[in-house]
């Protein structure tokens, strides 16, 4: 999706500074500023972050200034300002998760990838953060892959996952 | 008794006053003075700070005394050992995530945390902790934002956001690390900031100043070179404190 | 569009057609499997169950046979589950694999399979539900049709009931006497803070304005939760028609539900199940031709525990950071958009349709005297039987973890149980027996909190623990006030140094200062209760404080800066491959000799660990 500003893009991707996919929210949604948060996530859906463009766009479509709509984006963990990797694998640290210690599959998520938390690898390929309990704590400890809930986890249940991604 | 008029006893002194008027202002009137720090009357008046907090008869908790309505018959106490020690530790969390340079500060002598810190005599840190570092962004040609001085009292965002209805400025992120900011972070200079200063009077302290261009005018004075001509402003008037 | 009489109708008619889902001597020949479609066992491959029965069921020409997705069985430890009805038949543990052997075995030839049959904690194979101890303590009200009907079909639902309490609440009933219901009842709040439910529908109700709200909190933030999940993919319908008679009572005819967005499923269900609604004619204009209108939408979170705090969640509903309101005025008189907004959790609007169908003093016989009804817990943690349990109130915590939990696995032992997630407090050994019930809980230094029961064994630490908690209030701390803010982050930082060996005495005063400061100044919930945690864990694990503070000791050497790391004299053979790979020279001794580690040097890296081929470090 194109980065550049709306009115001085020269890019060479052929999108003319439009989006097809902002352009369809805008018949989607009303310009009220009640629709911020649901316009969000789907931008973050969409797109896996919400980039500069989507912000001005929402700035300008609900009449809120680009300070207060990224002040929104910034206040919610879901929404993210860098893209993620192709595989967005999330440890959770919830309470039944982690007394089932899922810090160690944590601790060994971060050495295999050599990546912090919030962070992605080099390539694109793997980005790794911590998350809120999803609710499966009846198969604590739980990792999840793209949203894919691994429960009963192990670290060698880990390692195996992601062997097989990087195949 | 009016039907206008509220009763209530604001430590153990009998105040009468217009239904509507808040606890803060209704002990002001019987020369109480309640201490408020995010408080600016008619622009910000959301009770974050809790500096203001007092003890209601009957009420679990405190009651923010800035947007809390007086009600009849309603028994409060301003200044009771608990209100004191909870305003206290608020000072002191403050303080402790805050810049201590007060000797060079734009704000010196003049800064309403200063005051409140001299007033309520916190001579040493109970909670000293982690401080997130920020850099100073002088970039705009007229204000200078030092968000290491910051209390987050959001004084500046209601400025620009209500009274002037700009919006260059928000809180950005979520708890510890909240911060008052632009779109992106970036300097007010490469945003839609129109340099008219209202964020700096709002300011409680010296997160938020104008340009020193002192200095610079003094050597033009001393350049035998130069004609100096002085023109003021004509907001002048509005920009003296 | 359907009428009045055609639901009705179906009703009748689904009732009998499903009897045997809940009689096992139901006059049928069809048999029933149903398969527990819970969050937990659909990560488990039910859907794949599901798939691979409908298609053998298909190859094999067998007619009268269905394939059922239902809701959350509870018990999780055993999943995926499955059940066949009418016979009540228990399989768990299933895999996709066994469900040729589940045909052959269970339909065609009517034989059990034994081998997949739930085995209870004494080792015996149980055939049904009903024998487990897991169940026979439980008492399903709010959960009554999870694991019953198949959450997507509207039919189904109104088959048990469904809708005909909304029927009764639009045509016999006044909303006072609905409120006189609810008081009578003794339901209260189930998010946490057990609000008499009734008190605040009439407080909501008596505030006049144009337009009204009623909103749902399904928000459910706190880790170990997941009651108002199972809830929502198991029985959306019920929080429909509670909402629904909510906003009959209060006068709104709009209600909207906050679903926090890592339950995808949840959400998919409960659009599904408004959709379907909305098709009868149950959701929209003119109920059942009465002068009643309802629309109800579903509004998404976006990953902050605070908007379970109702004023945030109204911000975050109207597109803002969801920053708490100052309270007064409350939401019941000034909510979404400055208006009257009825906001209740999930699991209470669970139990609205069944005390309005089986009313007041059916429910308030159950529980204690102030705590009325039943209570949905989600167990979890160091306990055997992991999952989502349902019992009056009243019911000690002793029952729960020991009778229906099956106690502690691996022959550890209970330390502690934690209620009410970041906000609540834990529950030592010495008061087990304290039935459960919100004044009670509330004594003891806990809270009911929304239902996450989190089970310690001896082998955690209380410290750590309560740094862990901290850790997430921190993290999930909005920022708008300052004693949440800052004092909260200095709690953690304190317990952090306790953790890594670096605190003293005077940091355990420092740590009740700031919590007794933080739990009265701060605006909301979240901060009020932040330090509860710390202050339950203190109260009754202060030993433990202090030996971080001043021995620099943990006792489950959880807390690794400060574990001591040793040479078992026993098993040292003194070769001395340790003392070579430790990178500070820490170990002393000659060759030969058995080595000794010097405490003073020691770095606790724990190479040397690693290094010796006999285990004898520990």
């Amino acid at each position: 999706m194109c980065e550049q500003n709306k009115e001085t893009c020269n890019c060479t991707c052929g999108c003319n500074g439009k989006d097809e996919f902002l352009e369809k929210l805008s018949k989607e949604y009303e310009p009220i500023k009640d629709n911020l948060i649901q316009m969000l996530n789907e931008v973050q859906e969409h797109y896996g972050y919400v980039p500069t463009n989507a912000q001005r766009f929402l700035s300008e479509f609900l009449k809120i200034s680009m300070a207060e709509v990224y002040g929104v984006v910034t206040f919610y963990s879901r929404f993210t300002l860098k893209p993620k990797g192709k595989y967005n694998i999330a440890v959770c640290l919830g309470t039944a998760c982690y007394v089932k210690g899922s810090q160690k599959i944590m601790d060994r998520l971060k050495e295999r990838l050599k990546i912090e938390s919030g962070e992605t690898t080099e390539d694109g390929m793997f980005s790794i953060e911590e998350t809120r309990c999803v609710g499966a704590c009846g198969l604590a400890p739980v990792f999840t892959v793209n949203g894919e809930v691994y429960g009963k986890a192990t670290v060698q249940k880990l390692d195996q996952v992601i062997d097989e991604l990087m195949k | 008794m009016e039907e206008n008029l509220v009763t209530l006893t604001i430590d153990d002194i009998k105040v009468t006053t217009k239904k509507g008027t808040t606890i803060l202002e209704a002990a002001k009137e019987a020369g109480i003075d309640i201490p408020t720090l995010c408080f600016l009357k008619d622009i910000n008046e959301v009770g974050d700070c809790r500096m203001c907090i007092v003890e209601v008869e009957g009420r679990r908790g405190f009651a923010t005394s800035c947007i809390q309505k007086v009600e009849e018959g309603m028994v409060v106490h301003t200044h009771t050992p608990n209100v004191l020690e909870a305003r206290h530790v608020i000072l002191d969390l403050i303080i402790s995530n805050h810049a201590k340079d007060c000797l060079t500060c734009t704000r010196l002598g003049n800064c309403e945390l200063q005051a409140l810190a001299a007033k309520f005599n916190v001579l040493n840190i109970e909670f000293p902790g982690e401080r997130i570092e920020h850099q100073v962004d002088d970039l705009s040609p007229s204000i200078v934002r030092d968000f290491n001085k910051c209390i987050l009292c959001r004084r500046c965002v209601a400025a620009c956001k209500n009274v002037q209805k700009i919006g260059a400025i928000d809180c950005i992120n979520r708890g510890f690390e909240s911060c008052i900011s632009t779109t992106e972070n970036k300097s007010l200079n490469d945003v839609n900031c129109t340099n008219c200063g209202q964020c700096i009077e709002a300011c409680p302290t010296g997160a938020l100043h104008e340009k020193e261009t002192i200095n610079d005018v003094w050597a033009k004075l001393k350049n035998p070179d130069t004609y100096v001509v002085v023109q003021t402003a004509p907001a002048v008037r509005v920009a003296l404190r | 569009m359907k009428t009045i009489e055609d639901i009705r109708k179906i009703r009748e008619e689904k009732r009998k057609e499903l009897d045997l889902r809940v009689n096992t001597k139901a006059d049928t020949r069809e048999k029933h499997i149903l398969i527990c479609h819970g969050t937990g066992c659909t990560s488990s491959k039910s859907p794949k169950i599901l798939e691979n029965f409908r298609k053998i069921l298909e190859e094999k020409n067998i007619e009268n046979v269905r394939v059922i997705m239902t809701g959350c069985f509870g018990l999780c430890a055993k999943g995926p589950i499955v059940i066949i009805r009418p016979e009540d038949t228990f399989y768990s543990n299933v895999t996709p694999d066994d469900c040729e052997e589940i045909i052959n075995t269970h339909i065609i030839e009517g034989k059990t399979v034994e081998r997949l049959l739930c085995k209870d904690i004494d080792g015996k194979y149980v055939n049904s539900l009903d024998e487990l101890n897991f169940y026979k303590k439980q008492k399903r009200i709010a959960l009554k049709n999870c694991g019953v009907i198949d959450p997507e079909q509207i039919d189904e639902y109104i088959a048990f009931d469904g809708y005909k309490a909304l029927e009764k609440v639009l045509f016999e009933m006044t909303p006072d006497d609905i409120i006189e219901e609810l008081k009578k009842s003794g339901l209260r709040g189930r998010g946490g803070a057990g609000f008499p439910t009734g008190k605040k529908w009439e407080i909501t109700k008596s505030y006049e304005a144009d337009q009204k709200y009623v909103v749902c909190n399904a928000d459910e933030g706190d880790p170990g939760a997941f009651m108002d999940r199972s809830i929502l993919e198991g029985d959306p319908h019920s929080v429909i028609e509670a909402m629904m008679i909510a906003g009959y009572t209060i006068g709104a005819n709009k209600g909207y539900i906050y679903v926090r967005a890592e339950y995808p499923i949840a959400v998919e269900r409960f659009q599904k199940a408004i959709d379907q609604a909305k098709e009868y004619g149950i959701l929209g204009k003119n109920i059942f031709g009465t002068n009643f209108d309802m629309d109800i939408e579903i509004r998404l979170g976006a990953g902050a525990f605070v908007c379970g705090e109702e004023t945030a969640l109204l911000e975050s509903i109207e597109g803002k950071r969801g920053q708490p309101r100052v309270k007064p005025p409350f939401p019941a008189e000034s909510g979404l958009w400055g208006k009257p907004t009825l906001i209740n959790n999930v699991e209470t609007y669970a139990n609205i349709t069944r005390i309005i169908l089986n009313g007041a003093d059916w429910y308030s016989s159950i529980g204690t005297e102030t705590s009325k009804g039943t209570k949905v817990f989600a167990l979890g943690g160091n306990v055997n039987n992991i999952g989502l349990v349902e019992v009056p109130m009243g019911t000690t915590l002793r029952e729960i973890v020991f009778d229906i939990g099956g106690g502690i696995p691996n022959g550890r032992e209970f330390k502690a149980a934690q209620t009410g997630g970041p906000s609540g407090g834990c529950i030592p050994k010495e008061h087990l027996d304290t039935p459960i019930d919100y004044e009670s809980l509330k004594t003891i230094g806990s809270m009911m909190g929304s239902g996450g029961l989190i089970v310690m064994d001896d082998t955690k630490c209380m410290v750590s623990l309560a740094r862990f908690y901290l850790e997430f209030t921190v993290s999930e701390s909005c920022g708008k006030c300052t004693p949440c803010r800052i004092g909260t982050k200095r709690m953690h930082e304190i317990l952090t140094k306790l953790c890594e060996g670096q605190g003293t005495e005077y940091d355990l005063y420092r740590l009740e200062k700031l919590a007794s400061n933080i739990q009265k100044a701060s605006i909301c919930g979240l901060g009020q209760s932040a330090p509860n945690p710390v202050v339950s864990t203190m109260k009754y694990f202060r030993d433990e404080f202090m030996e971080h503070a001043v021995d620099k000791k943990c006792r489950t050497n959880e807390c690794k800066k400060l574990a001591k790391i040793e040479i078992d004299e026993e098993k040292c053979k003194g070769c001395g491959l340790c003392q070579r790979s430790c990178p500070v020279s820490a170990i002393e001794g000659e060759a030969r000799e058995k080595r000794v580690i010097n405490q003073e040097k020691c770095i606790k890296c724990g190479t040397c660990i690693q290094s010796c081929p006999f285990h004898a470090i520990i």
